[in-house]
Formats: C-alpha cells, structure tokens, sequence
C-alpha cells in the first residue's frame, strides 16, 4: 500500500501519481469476460473494420475503471472517492500478443490527473482532480475529472 | 423529416419514465475477476481475507463494478429498442459517463438497478443533426439504500 495523502498536502495544480498500463488484446479478451461486454468490436478484425474504426479498439469502459484505479491508488484506504467521470474522445488499439504472456513492443498509456479544486464543505475535506488517460503519442483520448474526500491531518 | 426535429413525440413521452429494472447480486469470484481484469491488485478487492478485517467487511468492488455482467453505462438491448421504437436515430456512439458513489458496494450485495431517461437534447455536430440522450441508473442495495447513481449519455444520429 502507498504513503496515505492528506489533505494538507494537496494545492491547486498537484500532480496525482501517474499510473502506466499496457492494453493488449490479451487483457481486452479477459475485460469482455469480467464485465460481460462481449461486442466484436473489441476483438474481431473484420467486424471492427466494417463499423469503420479499422481494428478492434480498447473498450471505454476498461479506461474509466484505470481512471477509477488512478483515483483509488491515489487517495489511499483513508480516501473516499465520491464522483468520477470521463468522455470516450478518442480510439485506442491494444497491442498484439508476441507470446502466450507478452506482447509486441509498442504503445504504453499512462494515466494522470491534476487537483483543480480543494474545499471543505458539510464537513469533508473535497478535493476535485481533471483526470485522463493519455495514450503514446501525449492524446488525451479519455479526459474526466473525479471528486475526492481525503483525511485531514491530527492536530498534534 | 429532413428539417424537423430528431426529438419526436414518442421520443419526449419517454424522459422521465423508468424503462428498466433489473437485479444484480454481487459475487465475490466476479469483484476478482473484475480487478484482474482492470490490473489492480488492491487485496480490498481481491484477497477476501484482507478486505472481512477491513471497515468494508467483506470483498470490496472496485469502482463502477455492480454485479456481472456490469451494466455501468451500457446501453441494453431493450433500451436501445425502446429507443428506436419511438423514432430516435439508429447510428449509436458512448458519449460518456458519470459516477456517483453514495456507499460502498462488496461481495454478498443485492443491487436493484433502476435506469431512466433523464434528458434529450439535439443540436447539428459533424456528424449532422444528432442527438443526446442521457441515461440515469440509480442502485440501491439489498438496505433500501441508495449505492450509486449513474449517468451515461449517448450519441444517436
């Protein structure tokens, strides 16, 4: 577990601790299983090419759950996360399997975010963070934003 | 057609109705699955040992996760029938997602998921005269709390 984050620590423009993933078609295969998203879209060669995106594309929703990843490393056990959300801007494709565990070189994407915002209000310490996930050329092709409850510090 | 509007009068008398209910139970094998799916290896999610001595008490799901398969910001079959059924167009894109986290949801949860249309509006895109239909899902558990609130929007055009 990481270093938990208080309040106190966090200004306007903190970075949150960036967090890298690697999409593969090996991970989109198991995502379909766990969520129960089994649209061809994501795994199909032909039917991807015929709704015209090419080839089979990351689904959506396995990028706002990184986001949601991102948040909850971030915040710690004592953290809350309250709200968060994102907007499907741009496609991204999963990097092919070289072997039964590793795939191809290539592309890496990291997730990020920023706190926008810090208040106290019915008694919580909320901080609002932009958040996104930026593929290997710096896109943003997922940007969001979370809203965040962190621990205050004790008064010694 | 051509000039109307993509909002027709069937479309207008479905904001507001609740179209769907459906019951999710929450499993412990499905919260792991979930996690290794995603790449988190957070124990609140995957060692059950862990997470029964946390304040949780029982395996955590992560965020977004209610019960397999994960309803989250999907668009139903039915819903999209409903939909084209009263006219809205057929071409179908994921706008977007938001999430309201009202208490936590763990291994063991009864979740019954309600989901409404909350809004329509249209207004001319690149992709032409298109239309925004945003979707509210709100679970409550198996406490008659509310848990979480969804809210997904799609682009028809």
């Amino acid at each position: 577990m990481v270093k938990q984050v208080y309040y106190e620590d966090v200004e306007v423009g903190t970075e949150i601790t960036p967090l890298a993933k690697i999409a593969t078609t090996h991970m989109l295969v198991q995502w379909a299983g766990a969520s129960g998203d089994f649209n061809p879209l994501h795994y199909d060669d032909d039917f991807a090419k015929a709704m015209g995106v090419g080839a089979p594309i990351v689904h959506g929703a396995l990028k706002r759950a990184w986001l949601g990843h991102l948040m909850t490393d971030w915040i710690g056990e004592q953290g809350k996360l309250k709200k968060l959300s994102c907007q499907y801007r741009g496609m991204d494709y999963p990097r092919k399997m070289k072997t039964r565990e590793e795939p191809h070189d290539g592309e890496t994407w990291w997730c990020k975010g920023k706190v926008t915002k810090k208040y106290e209000e019915g008694g919580e310490h909320l901080v609002e963070c932009e958040i996104w996930v930026e593929n290997g050329k710096g896109e943003k092709t997922t940007p969001g934003s979370a809203l965040v409850a962190l621990p205050k510090r004790k008064r010694k | 057609m051509a000039n109307g509007s993509l909002i027709t009068d069937e479309l207008r008398k479905l904001i507001g109705v609740t179209l769907e209910t459906i019951v999710f139970k929450v499993e412990e094998g499905a919260i792991q699955r979930y996690a290794q799916a995603i790449g988190d290896p957070n124990p609140l999610y995957n060692d059950p040992d862990f997470a029964s001595r946390t304040k949780y008490g029982r395996l955590l799901a992560p965020p977004g996760f209610t019960g397999w398969p994960v309803k989250a910001g999907r668009l139903s079959d039915r819903l999209l029938e409903s939909l084209l059924k009263a006219g809205a167009p057929s071409r179908l894109l994921d706008g977007g997602v938001e999430f309201d986290f009202v208490e936590p949801i763990g291994a063991g949860d009864v979740l019954t998921a309600t989901t409404k249309i909350a809004n329509m509006t249209e207004r001319e895109t690149r992709l032409g005269k298109t239309m925004f239909t945003t979707l509210e899902t709100t679970f409550v558990n198996q406490k008659g709390n509310v848990a979480l609130k969804i809210r997904s929007t799609f682009i028809l055009f």
